[in-house]
C-alpha cells in the first residue's frame, strides 16, 4: 500500500543509472553492487506503508566501503540512504529521487568491549538484541530495547533516537552514545564525540543521533553500556478503568518513584495477546499497567509496597508480582508480541507514536478512543505509559472500501489531539516522510529554518537522505492549522 | 507559580537585537562575559514545577539555588552543577562529579528556547521527555558557549532527590569498586584513595558501603582548578604519565588536575563542520564574539 505518494517516483534515467552502477562496481566487488529490478524493488520501503524507488542497492561491509559509495554518489550528484534492518516506521529508510541504497546489514561486528569502563565499539548492523546477547555474561547491557529489538540494528537506533520500554529510567538512544564514527555526506571520515565525556566543541555526536540518516552515514558507533541490576520486580496491575491505570502512572512519579519501565495495554489489546500467549492476562479489565522496578533488593522493595499503596487507592484490581524470571519473561513477551497478536483481529494496521504530558494521558486517551469510534475503527493501546508515549494502534482490513481513508483521518486527528495537549508528534518512530507535513504543528517557520540550517552545514548538497524530517519550503508557509492551545 | 517568562523572552530578543556584537552575562562564575562587548542579561525565575512530568521551565538566567529551592518542595533536583545559573551552566556544559550515576548534564534539556543572531526567537526540541521530533538542536546549544545563541527559557528534566545519599572513602583500588557496587553516582580517585558516593534506601546504602568495606566520610576531596576530559581507560596511568596532583572521575574521564591540560588538536572535517554550524547560525559573528570552540589549525 502507498500511503503517501508525495515521493519522486523516478529521477534518473537508464543511461545514468548504468554508469551510476558501473562507477559503484569499480570500487565494490560486483555481488556488493545489486541493480537487479526484482532486488532494487525489495528496498523501496521499510516496515512502513510508504514507497519509493531506488537507482540500486550497495551492501557495504566496511568503512571504506561507505566512503567509496558515498564519493561516487557526489561524483555522480545522486542521493543516498543508508539501511540497517528496514523496521523503520516513519519512511526514513525509504529511497527517494532514486537515491543509492547503502545496505550496512553486513557491517555486523562488534568490534571491541570495555566491561570495566562499560563502553563497547560496534559496527551499525549490529542487531541490538544481539549486542546485549553477546555481553550478558559480563553483566552489562545496551540500555535502548524497542519492540523491535531482536531485529533492528544500532545504527538504525542512532538514526531514529530509539527508545523502548526500559527508557523510562535511562534515557533513549542518545544518552547510551559516546561516540559516532561518520561518513559525512561529502565522503569525509569525522568522528563525532568520543570516549572521553567532554570532547573539544559542539556536541555534534549529539546532534547527529537522531538526525534520521540526514547527516551522514555511521560507520563505528561507540554505545555506553549498563549494568545489569541485581534486583528486579515485575508487577502487573489491571484496572476497569483505562483514567484510573493512567492516573497512577502520574502518581507513581510524583511520588519520586522511578520504574526501568511502565507500560499500558488496553482491553482489546489483552485480549488479542492473552489468545496468542496464554499468560493469564486480565482480558475483562478495562487495562492493565505492566511496572518493572530495579535496584538494590531493600529499595526494590520498599518501591514496590508504595507503588501497591498507591494502586490500591486508584482502585487496582489484580496486582500479580512476577514470582520468578520464567513469569517475568511471559508477561514482558505479552508486551512485547502485542503487535503480532493483533493480526488475530484484522489483517492490517497502522501504529501511531505520538507522547504526550503524562497526567494527560487519561484525556488523550479517551479523545483516542472517541476518534476511532467516530471513523468506525477498532484501536487498540499498547504503550510506554510512563512517558506519555502512545501507539494507538488502528486495525483494519484494507479491503475494506474507504478504510484506508479513515484510517489517516484518524491517525491525523490523534497526532493533533496530542500536539495540542502540549505533546510531541514523535517519541520514538521519528519524522521520516510520514510526519514531515505535520512538523508546523510543533514548530514555527524561524524553528524549522533553524533545523534546516544544521541541516545544511552537515550536507550542504542534500544528498544525505533528502526528501525526510524538514517539510519543503514551500509547506513550511503551512502553519494555519495549528490547533488552538498547541505548544509552539 | 508564573514568572511571566514569554514576555521576558520577548524584552531579551529586543535586546539581543540583530546587528553588532553582543555578549551575554551571568554570574559570572564561568568566566562572564566578553569583555568590551554589549552584554545582555537573559530572563530568570522558575515558571512551573511539573511533578508529575518530572520537568521544570525556567529563564536561562535564574540561578541554580533558585532552582534548587523551587525543586526541593517537590522532592526533586536536576543533574546540573549546583552553582552560577542554569544558562551558565548549559552554555558550558560541563557535568558535575555525579555525572556516573546521574548522566551528563546536556541530557537535563527537554526544550530550549534561544534568541538566534537575527535576534528572533527560535524554539528547540520539545516539553516532553521522550521527543524525536525534527533534529536535536537542544544538543547542539549545550556547550556551544554561546556563540550559536543565547540561551532565552528552558523545559528541564528533573529526577527525584535522593532518599538518602553518603560519601565513602577506601584505599581500595576505584575499578574495583566500579565493579562490585550497583551504579554508584560517583567514584573519585587521586592515584591513592577512592572516595564513593552512593545513593539510594539507606539500607541498601549501608549494606553496600559494609560489603565493599569502605568508611564514611563528611564528602568528597577538594578539586583541582583545571579540567581535563580522557578517555575512561587512560586514567589509571595518570599517576606514572603525568606529574601534579589530580582526582579523577573514574568510569567517567573527567580529571580535575592541579596543572592545565594540553591543548588538543582537532581533525579538519570537524574543524569545518564547527566554521560551517557557526556561518549557519551566526554568519556575522556578532554572537559572543572571539569565542572559539576548537583550536584553530
Amino acid at each position: 500500500m502507498t500511503v503517501d505518494a508525495a515521493v519522486d517516483p523516478s529521477a534518473m534515467n537508464d543511461g545514468a543509472v548504468a554508469d551510476l552502477v558501473a562507477r559503484l562496481r569499480a570500487q565494490l566487488r560486483p555481488d556488493q553492487v545489486r541493480d537487479a529490478v526484482a532486488e532494487v524493488n525489495l528496498y523501496r520501503r521499510d516496515a512502513s506503508n510508504i514507497e519509493g524507488h531506488a537507482s540500486v542497492v550497495c551492501f557495504a561491509e566496511s568503512t571504506a566501503d561507505v566512503q567509496a559509495i558515498i564519493r561516487i554518489a557526489n561524483e555522480c550528484s545522486v542521493p543516498f540512504v543508508a539501511r540497517g534492518s528496514g523496521t523503520g516506521l516513519a519512511g526514513g529508510a525509504v529511497p527517494t529521487r532514486d537515491a543509492i541504497v547503502i545496505s550496512t546489514s553486513k557491517m555486523n561486528r562488534i568490534l571491541s568491549v570495555d566491561p570495566v569502563n562499560r563502553l563497547a565499539w560496534v559496527e551499525p548492523g549490529v542487531l541490538n538484541l544481539d549486542l546485549s546477547k553477546q555481553i550478558a555474561h559480563l553483566g552489562v547491557h545496551f540500555a535502548p530495547d524497542p519492540s523491535s529489538q531482536q531485529t533492528c540494528s544500532i545504527g538504525g537506533n542512532v538514526a531514529n533516537n530509539s527508545g523502548g520500554p526500559h527508557c523510562l529510567a535511562d534515557g533513549v538512544t542518545n544518552a547510551h552514545i559516546h561516540a559516532v564514527e561518520v561518513v559525512l555526506p561529502d565522503g569525509t571520515l569525522a568522528v563525532l564525540g568520543g570516549e572521553d565525556p567532554e570532547p573539544d566543541g559542539y556536541d555534534l555526536r549529539g546532534v547527529f543521533v537522531g538526525s534520521e540518516g540526514m547527516f551522514g552515514v555511521a560507520t563505528r558507533i561507540c554505545v555506553k553500556l549498563m549494568q545489569n541490576p541485581p534486583t528486579v520486580a515485575t508487577v502487573l496491575l489491571d484496572f476497569a478503568s483505562v483514567a484510573d491505570g493512567a492516573q497512577l502512572v502520574s502518581d507513581i512519579i510524583a511520588d519520586g518513584i522511578v520504574p526501568a519501565a511502565v507500560e499500558m495495554m488496553d482491553q482489546l489489546c489483552l485480549q488479542a495477546v492473552e489468545a496468542f500467549i496464554h499468560a493469564g492476562l486480565p482480558v475483562d479489565q478495562a487495562a492493565a499497567l505492566l511496572i518493572e522496578v530495579v535496584g538494590l533488593p531493600v529499595g526494590v522493595a520498599a518501591q514496590i509496597d508504595r507503588i501497591r499503596e498507591l494502586a490500591a487507592a486508584r482502585n487496582v484490581g489484580g496486582f500479580r508480582v512476577a514470582a520468578d524470571d520464567a513469569e517475568r519473561a511471559l508477561l514482558w513477551k505479552g508486551r512485547k508480541s502485542a503487535f503480532g497478536a493483533i493480526a488475530r483481529i484484522k489483517p492490517n494496521y497502522y501504529l501511531h507514536d505520538t507522547v504526550v504530558p503524562r497526567h494527560r494521558l487519561p484525556e488523550v486517551l479517551d479523545r483516542v478512543y472517541e476518534i476511532a469510534a467516530r471513523h468506525e475503527l477498532l484501536v487498540l493501546n499498547v504503550f510506554h505509559a510512563g512517558d506519555g508515549n502512545l501507539h494507538p494502534l488502528l486495525v483494519y482490513d484494507a479491503r475494506e472500501p474507504g478504510v484506508v481513508e479513515r484510517v489517516h483521518a484518524a491517525g491525523d486527528e490523534i497526532v493533533r489531539v496530542s500536539v495540542a495537549a502540549g505533546g510531541v508528534l514523535s517519541g520514538e518512530h521519528g519524522i521520516g516522510l510520514e510526519k514531515r507535513e505535520l512538523m508546523p504543528l510543533m514548530f514555527s517557520d524561524v524553528d524549522l529554518a533553524a533545523q534546516a540550517d544544521l541541516r545544511r552545514a552537515f550536507d550542504p548538497a542534500r544528498l544525505s537522505n533528502p526528501d525526510k524530517v524538514l517539510p519543503s519550503p514551500a509547506r513550511c508557509g503551512d502553519v494555519h492549522s495549528v490547533p488552538e492551545g498547541a505548544w509552539i | 507559580m508564573s514568572v511571566g517568562l514569554d514576555d521576558a523572552v520577548e524584552r531579551f530578543a529586543d535586546a539581543v537585537g540583530g546587528e553588532g556584537p553582543v555578549t551575554i552575562s551571568g554570574t559570572g562564575t564561568r568566566g562572564g562575559p566578553v569583555p568590551g562587548v554589549r552584554a545582555v542579561v537573559a530572563p530568570a525565575g522558575v515558571e512551573w514545577v511539573q511533578a508529575a512530568e518530572m520537568t521544570m521551565r525556567c529563564g536561562a538566567a535564574t540561578t541554580m539555588g533558585a532552582v534548587d529551592a523551587a525543586l526541593a518542595e517537590f522532592g526533586q533536583c536536576v543533574a546540573i552543577p549546583d552553582f552560577g545559573t542554569i544558562g551558565g551552566a548549559l552554555a558550558i556544559g560541563q557535568s558535575s562529579v555525579r555525572r556516573l550515576g546521574w548522566g551528563p548534564v546536556r541530557d537535563t534539556v527537554l526544550q530550549a528556547r534561544y534568541v538566534s543572531a537575527a535576534g528572533a526567537v527560535v524554539k528547540a526540541g520539545g516539553p516532553t521527555v521522550k521527543n524525536v521530533s525534527g533534529f536535536d538542536l537542544c544538543r547542539l546549544l549545550v556547550g556551544s558557549r554561546g556563540t550559536l545563541g543565547f540561551l532565552a527559557d528552558v523545559i528541564l528534566r528533573t529526577r527525584p532527590r535522593p532518599i538518602a545519599e553518603q560519601w565513602f572513602t577506601s584505599e581500595r583500588d576505584p575499578w574495583a569498586l566500579l565493579g562490585e557496587l550497583y551504579r554508584p553516582t560517583s567514584v573519585l580517585w587521586n592515584g591513592t584513595t577512592t572516595w564513593v558516593l552512593l545513593d539510594g534506601h539507606p539500607a541498601d546504602v549501608e549494606q553496600r558501603a559494609t560489603a565493599s568495606g569502605m568508611s564514611s566520610v563528611s564528602g568528597p576531596p577538594d578539586l583541582p582548578e583545571h579540567r581535563w576530559s580522557l578517555s575512561p581507560d587512560r586514567l589509571r596511568s595518570l599517576v606514572v604519565e603525568r606529574p601534579g596532583a589530580f582526582i579523577a572521575e573514574i568510569g567517567v574521564g573527567i580529571v580535575h588536575h592541579e596543572f592545565p591540560c594540553v591543548p588538543r588538536d582537532t581533525d579538519q572535517p570537524i574543524r569545518d563542520l564547527h566554521h560551517r554550524i557557526k556561518h549557519e547560525f551566526d554568519p556575522t559573528g556578532r554572537l559572543n564574539p572571539g569565542v572559539a570552540l576548537v583550536a584553530p589549525a
